[in-house]
This record gives structure tokens, sequence and C-alpha cells, in this order.
């Protein structure tokens, strides 16, 4: 009976509509970002922080980005790598064009940009549904692989398409550390999964799920297509493209268009197709099991002692089998066993 | 003009080459709804098994007539693809029917992961050759009408003329023989063809060896063009704006919409390229296929799909 809800009256509107109504959740949820914050700093080592938590943190904001436009507006999209490329590049050069350009304020100004693309993108979507938009939205894909490889003017004319960036400032605080950069992630996903939150439980959110549901008796009932599909894929490029900042300039400091190639939106798709469509919390459980499972993966292949190119080989089947198995086993997703989990625990010990 | 004829005529090749592609998705889709996302995987995998067979018959059986090894890796590389289908039916979609769309895509890059992997770690990752004597010569046409005729080349052609003789030969299928017909009456309705006594699950695993007979055919076509490596699994990925293009349910459309890609690409890359700094054929096709379904979204010959509440 860890999770009695018996007592637990609400006697305002405030109480009624705030975001986790039952206090175990509640509580749940500020111990476990108040660990993030206080307690993960102190005992991360280095490598956690490069491998693990800031990878782990910034390809959750993008699949929550992802999911917004999969899982809740029921558009299906092959283009998130591309977008994120466009975040990234578009952050680049903010920074490095306009002098004294506030680190913060060049991501964000990256998220508008990839935003205004997404936008562009997602007009086809009001012809085109389902299985031909997904392959549509390769366009945007290749399209951004093509432009930041090929047109000079976007990597401020390196030879390559690698650019880098040297050192972010926020207000004074220089984030060089490891712990810094995590703690910089971390205050970006918490601010974004707050406002995604409250967007999905808003007017604008239910009308992307009866979108999802079903467009024409959405149509039918006043929701207007055009702006239903638009604004998700608005809000969805935004936070993708934030992300994708993000992935340049804190975790990986220098790149280049592989970065963000294909293989990292059919990446961000396993993930909230894994996580649970049209979930929050399933967005981050999502991430953390793909950023997680290849590293397990290469540990127990070369423990077992296996040569790296075999290893990467069986990597890559374990997660296609694992993939296929889960779609079987729980379609819905790690979010699914998780509220699975709560349902449980309210009864127990007692079963019945 | 003559420059002209020539950047046409490979467009058409090579269009011919991705439609053989892009007809394993339709015939996937039309018969089960599945996106098969797999075929490029399955391309690679097809291709593997017979570059690989061909090398390992004369080393353990030393048999040295190069005919006999290629039909009997041929057949091998067929039983080996009759097997995977069969298992992709008896695993994965068997378990998944009745799920949406976008799951049972999910479910076939799941399969894509799994068939590189394993295609790489039992046939080995290297670069192989696959030798079925095609001709390399190019060879000039009209050369009475223009300087030096047109070059073509006589691997393309050949290519092509295989691909033309397997659509024939597919298209008979489905016209004439039993299965053709229980295979067109579930792509109509699955249930009513379930309740006529149509197993469904024989005819998925029947659609699947058949897809996976073309890649075999494709793949062999790619791989001695190219050498099979991995990047022949990404030959998929011009095949999909070609099925998008064609419409995803329609034979003739995969052929068509290739020949349409492959022309415009070919035509785009010489004359638009060098304006835009080149390499543009990589998302040309998804952009011409994109501007093309604005106008039709279902495509050349697809279905048109309508709505009710």
């Amino acid at each position: 009976m860890l999770y009695r809800e018996n007592g637990q009256f609400k006697t305002s509107y405030a109480a009624d509509q705030q975001i986790f109504p039952i206090a175990q959740d509640r509580y749940l949820i500020l111990a476990l970002v108040a660990a993030a914050f206080v307690l993960v700093p102190g005992v991360a080592s280095e490598y956690m922080f490069r491998a693990i938590l800031i990878p782990f943190l910034i390809l959750s904001l993008a699949a929550l980005g992802l999911n917004i436009l999969v899982g809740y507006c029921g558009q299906i999209s092959l283009g998130t790598g591309g977008f994120m490329a466009v975040g990234a590049y578009a952050a680049y050069n903010f920074l490095v064009r306009i002098d004294g350009m506030p680190a913060v304020a060049a991501i964000l100004m990256g998220g508008v940009c990839a935003m205004a693309v997404g936008v562009l993108f997602g007009i086809p979507s009001l012809r085109i549904k389902g299985l031909y938009l997904a392959v549509a939205t390769l366009a945007a894909q290749f399209f951004c692989d093509w432009a930041f490889l090929r047109i000079k003017w976007f990597t401020n004319d390196s030879s390559s398409g690698s650019v880098s960036v040297s050192e972010l400032h926020l207000l004074g605080w220089t984030i060089d550390t490891p712990a810094d950069k995590y703690l910089f992630c971390l205050g970006f996903v918490l601010l974004f999964a707050l406002v995604a939150k409250n967007l999905v439980r808003s007017h604008i959110g239910r009308e992307w799920m009866a979108m999802r549901d079903m467009d024409v008796a959405a149509a039918v009932i006043g929701i207007r297509p055009v702006y239903a599909k638009l604004t998700a894929f608005a809000v969805s490029s935004f936070f993708i493209g934030v992300a994708g900042a993000l992935w340049g300039f804190v975790h990986l400091g220098s790149w280049e268009p592989a970065a963000f190639s294909i293989d990292r939106s059919f990446q961000l798709l396993f993930m909230v197709i894994i996580g649970g469509l049209g979930s929050i919390m399933g967005s981050f459980f999502g991430a953390a099991f793909i950023v997680v499972l290849p590293i397990l993966l290469d540990i127990l292949g070369v423990a077992v002692g296996f040569n790296t190119a075999l290893a990467s080989h069986l990597t890559f089947m374990v997660f296609g089998a694992l993939i296929v198995f889960f779609l079987i086993v729980e379609p819905h997703g790690l979010a699914r066993l998780w509220s699975i989990g709560k349902e449980k625990l309210r009864l127990w010990p007692f079963p019945h | 003009m003559q420059f002209f004829l020539e950047a046409t005529i490979g467009g058409l090749m090579s269009g011919m080459l991705y439609a053989l592609v892009a007809l394993g998705f339709v015939l996937i889709f039309k018969a089960s709804g599945v996106f098969n996302f797999a075929q490029g995987a399955m391309v690679l995998f097809a291709a593997l098994a017979m570059a690989r067979f061909a090398e390992w018959l004369p080393q353990y059986s030393g048999i040295s007539n190069k005919l006999l090894i290629n039909l009997v890796a041929f057949t091998g590389a067929m039983v080996v693809m009759i097997g995977v289908s069969w298992l992709i039916e008896r695993l994965v979609l068997g378990k998944l029917v009745n799920q949406e769309g976008i799951t049972l895509l999910m479910a076939t890059l799941g399969i894509t992961y799994f068939l590189d992997g394993f295609g790489q770690t039992v046939f080995g990752s290297d670069i192989y050759k696959i030798d079925v004597g095609m001709p390399k010569d190019p060879i000039f046409l009209l050369e009475g009408m223009f300087q030096g005729g047109i070059l073509v080349s006589q691997e393309d052609l050949v290519a092509a003329l295989v691909a033309a003789a397997l659509v024939a030969v597919l298209a008979a299928f489905f016209q004439y023989t039993g299965t053709g017909r229980a295979l067109r009456a579930v792509a109509d309705d699955h249930q009513a063809a379930q309740s006529i006594g149509i197993p469904l699950n024989r005819i998925w695993v029947i659609v699947w060896s058949v897809a996976g007979f073309v890649a075999l055919v494709a793949g062999i076509i790619w791989g001695s063009k190219l050498g099979v490596q991995f990047s022949l699994s990404l030959v998929a990925l011009k095949a999909l704006p070609v099925v998008i293009l064609g419409g995803l349910t329609s034979v003739p459309g995969a052929i068509i919409g290739g020949l349409i890609i492959g022309v415009g690409e070919k035509l785009s890359e010489v004359f638009i390229g060098p304006m835009l700094g080149g390499g543009i054929e990589i998302w040309f096709a998804y952009v011409l296929a994109l501007f093309f379904l604005l106008v039709r979204p279902q495509g050349l010959f697809g279905e048109k799909i309508i709505d009710r509440v």
C-alpha cells in the first residue's frame, strides 16, 4: 500500500489541476529532481557524465520533441536528425556571427530556426498521411545532411563541414567541467519537460491527440487540422532544435554533419517507441534505455572476449532483436510498465 | 543532345535497378500492409549469401564450373532467403497482427538492424565480389546519327533487361497462378480472404519469399556492379522515394517511379548539380517525390484513400 490514494482529497481547482495529483508521485519526482541536482554531481565519475548522463539528458529532450509529434499528434517523422542539425548549425552561426551573443540565447535561436524548417517540412503533412509522410520527412533529413556538408556559409567556410564551439558561459558561470555541463543540460531538460507536460494537457495538446486518433473526426468537431498539425511540427522541431544545439555545443564541442545522420533519426524514433508513444515520462525511459544498452552490450562483448568487429555486429543483432521483442511484448513501451508497476503498488502487499 | 541522351539512358538504366528494389517494398506492402524497411537489409543479406556461397563452393567441393557454382550459390541463397522469410513471419509478423502501421514499420527497422548484424557476423564484413559473367564493356548506339555514338554501359543494359524480365514473370505469377490469385485476394481484404479459407500465414511466408527473391536478384545485380558490402543496404534508401512516387500498392508504379527517379536524378545531377555545389543526388529524389505527393498524395498509381468518420 505504498500508493494509497484514499484520504487525498482535492478541495480546490488548483489541487485538481496539478501535474502530479497523487502525493506519492509528487514527492518521488521532487526527490528525483533534487537528487539529480545535488547528489549526482557529487557522486558521478567523469566517464558517467560524458558517456551516459549528458547524452541521456540531451537525447531525452530530443525524444520529448519527437514524442510530441509522433506520440501526441500521430505524424511519423524520420527527419529528426536533420532538425537537430539545423538547431546545432543555426545556433553555431548565431554564436560566431554576432558579437557577445550569450550561449543560451544562441541555443534558443537555434531552436527557433529548427522550428521554421520544421514547419516548412511539416506543410506536406496537410496532404500526406501515415507512411507516405514518414518517407517524405526523409527529404528533410537528406536535404539537411547535404546542405551542411556542401553550403560553406553554414559552417563559416570551414573546409570539412566540421565546426567547434570553444567555451560556454552563462551569466559569468563558465561551463567547462563535465559536472557543469551536466547541470546546464539538466536545467534545460527540466524546463522543457515542464513546458511539454503542460502543453500536452492544455487545449492544444488535446487538439493534437484528437488529430492523432482520427483526423477527419477531429476536423468535423471544429479542430483546424492546419493549426493542430503545424503547431505540433513547430513545437516538436523547436525542442529537437534545442536538443541539437545542446548536442553540438555541450556534448560534442566540435562536430560535423555526420553527427546528425539518419541513424540519429532512427535512434530517436526507437526511444520514443520503446519508451512509450504519447508519454512524457516514456521519452526519458526510452532515452535511458537506448543510451545505456549499447554501452552495456559493448562491455559485455569485450568481457566475454569477442573482438571489436564481432562485438559491434552482435550489438546490432541484439539491438534489433530487442526492438522487435519490445514491440511484441509491450507495444505501449516502458511507460506502460511503469504505470502497471504503480497499479500493483496500490494494493501491495495484498494483491486483491 | 548526345550528352543529354546519354544521361537520360543512363538514368533509365539505374532507374530500372531502383525499381527492382522498390518492387520488393510494393509486394510486401500490397499483401500484408507492412512497410518493409528491411528490404535494403534483405538485399545486402541475399547478396552476401550469394557471394560467399559462390566463394566457398569451389573451396570445399572442388567444383570449378562457373555456371554450376553460380547456380548452386543462387539456389543456396534462395533457400536462405526463404528460411529468413519464414522466421520473420513466425517470430515477428505473426505476433504483430492487427498492430498499427508505425509499430510494424518499427518492427521491420528492428529486423533491419538484426539482419545487418547477422549477415556480417555469419558472412563477414569485407567487400566481396559476385561474378555472374555480366559483360563489362560499354557499347555505342546510333553511331550513324551522332559523332561517336551514344555510350551505354552493357552491364546496365543487361541489368535492365533482367529487371524487366523479372517484372514480367512476377506479373504473370500474380495474374495466372492460383497462389497469385490468393495473394491478390489477401491484398484486397485480409479478413475476407481468411474466411474463404486462404491461409494468411502461408501467404505471408510466400510474399516475403518472393520479396526475398527480388532482393536476391537486386543484390546480385547491384553486387556485381558495386561489390557486396555494407553500403549495398543503403540502396533501399534510394528505392523509398520511388515507392512513394509510384504509390505504395502499385507494381507498375514502382517501375515507372523508378524510371522517373532514375532519369530525374541523373539529369538534375548533370544540369542543376553544378549550380548548387554538386552531390544533390542524395536529396533530389526525395524532394521530387515530396512535391509530387503535394499534388497527388497517394502517388502516381496508388489507391486513393477515402476517410470516413
